[in-house]
């Protein structure tokens, strides 16, 4: 195949890719690696770092605006982060000793894991009361909603620290930002409101994926024949579904994705038990 | 929190918020470029195998090499400096927030902030490439 054809055909699928992250809110990076390892038989290696690149590209552009409108939890963020990019660390290096094999059957779970988390019921509610170390931490804040602003606590500290530890882990080793989990931590264990959750965790993916994509480019996982389509590619799709969210109504479509998500789950983990990979 | 102190805080937020789009514009923009050269240069070459991994020379792989290669307009290498940008975009964040908590004088985010930066410092020179 020649340069030209492989980089069209790669756009356009990183386009697809993106824009499916971006509707289902699972972020390009976990679509983007079944579809090079599967579609265009890319190792897993430099599958991985590109979905890295997707994931910083993705997270850093979405992030300002969700910023602006005052909902991250900055600081929350920040204090998390010391979990995830330690995790993320650990991650890279586990990776060197782990079959690909193995991680394609991994990042399958996690994708299934993923697709059944964005069908699932959200907090809304806002804890009043949180617990010592929210306070010590200052982790408490607030948040815009249409209703005027809503204060909100929080609780287990230790045990959503935990959560972005194994998060961290995950993001490291199989290159992808792990959204879902980093959301499971902050509104089922910490119970902060989801909106507020959803929008620190994309605020953390970035750093979280930069702690291992640096190992990753050094370790000659980023090539530019693929960081090239992918990059803007990826930031395209995202950039095309945010403007979509605003004009339809995405619940229905996203059952269909989430299907679509959970056959690419099972596809996954098949290839990666009979060693396709 | 002072109203003051609550304004700066908002402030900061803000400029870290823009510095993110930017640091992905900028990002997107030399690897737009670097991507169109190298298409001009080589789009009739065949495309490497990437079925197998094969470790990158030093031109793809550390900074000087990228910046070497970037400086002479070799278009794979102004690629990878734009994928440099991109990594270095949250990681500049941090360093804006290090500051900000600073001004702040908040000693407790400041602390935990720089043990963020000494993470990804450590994966940065640790060694950690094997």
């Amino acid at each position: 195949m020649t340069v030209i054809t492989f980089t069209l055909i790669m756009l356009a699928a990183a386009y697809m890719a993106g824009l499916l992250g971006s509707l289902t809110g699972l972020g390009g990076g976990v679509v983007l690696i079944p579809l090079l390892t599967l579609v265009f038989h890319v190792d897993m290696r430099y599958a991985i770092g590109s979905a890295l690149l997707a994931s910083i590209a993705n997270s850093s552009g979405a992030a300002s605006a969700y910023i602006k409108e005052g909902i991250t939890n900055i600081r929350l963020g920040m204090f998390l982060e010391i979990a995830t990019t330690i995790g993320a660390v650990c991650g890279a290096v586990i990776a060197v000793f782990t079959p690909t094999n193995t991680i394609a059957i991994l990042l399958g779970v996690v994708l299934l894991f993923s697709a059944a988390m964005t069908l699932r019921r959200k907090n809304e509610q806002a804890l009043q009361q949180g617990s010592r170390l929210s306070h010590l931490l200052k982790l408490n804040n607030s948040y815009p909603t249409k209703d005027g602003v809503v204060h909100y606590e929080l609780k287990n500290v230790a045990g959503g620290f935990g959560m972005m530890l194994v998060a961290g882990v995950l993001s490291g080793l199989l290159g992808i930002g792990s959204g879902a989990l980093k959301v499971l931590a902050m509104d089922s264990t910490m119970r902060i409101p989801f909106k507020v959750s959803t929008t620190t965790s994309n605020f953390m993916i970035g750093v979280t994926a930069a702690a291992s994509a640096v190992v990753y480019l050094q370790r000659g996982y980023i090539v530019p024949d693929i960081a090239f389509p992918v990059v803007l590619g990826v930031l395209g799709g995202a950039f095309t579904g945010a403007r979509l969210l605003k004009v339809i109504n995405a619940s229905t479509l996203r059952y269909i994705f989430c299907a679509a998500i959970a056959f690419i789950a099972l596809e996954m983990m098949y290839n990666g038990l009979h060693h396709k990979f | 929190m002072s109203f003051i102190k609550k304004l700066v805080d908002r402030d900061v937020e803000v400029i870290v918020g823009k510095m993110l789009r930017y640091g992905v514009f900028t990002a997107s923009g030399i690897v737009l470029a670097g991507g169109i050269f190298y298409l001009i240069q080589r789009g009739h070459t065949l495309v490497p195998n990437y079925q197998h991994f094969h470790s990158e020379g030093k031109e793809f792989t550390t900074f000087s090499g990228i910046i070497k290669g970037a400086a002479g307009f070799s278009s794979t290498e102004v690629i990878q400096l734009g994928v440099m940008v991109l990594l270095a975009t949250p990681i500049l964040r941090i360093v804006m927030s290090l500051g900000a908590f600073a001004l702040e004088k908040d000693k407790l985010y400041v602390g935990i902030t720089a043990l963020v930066l000494a993470v990804i410092l450590f994966s940065m020179f640790g060694g950690l490439k094997v």
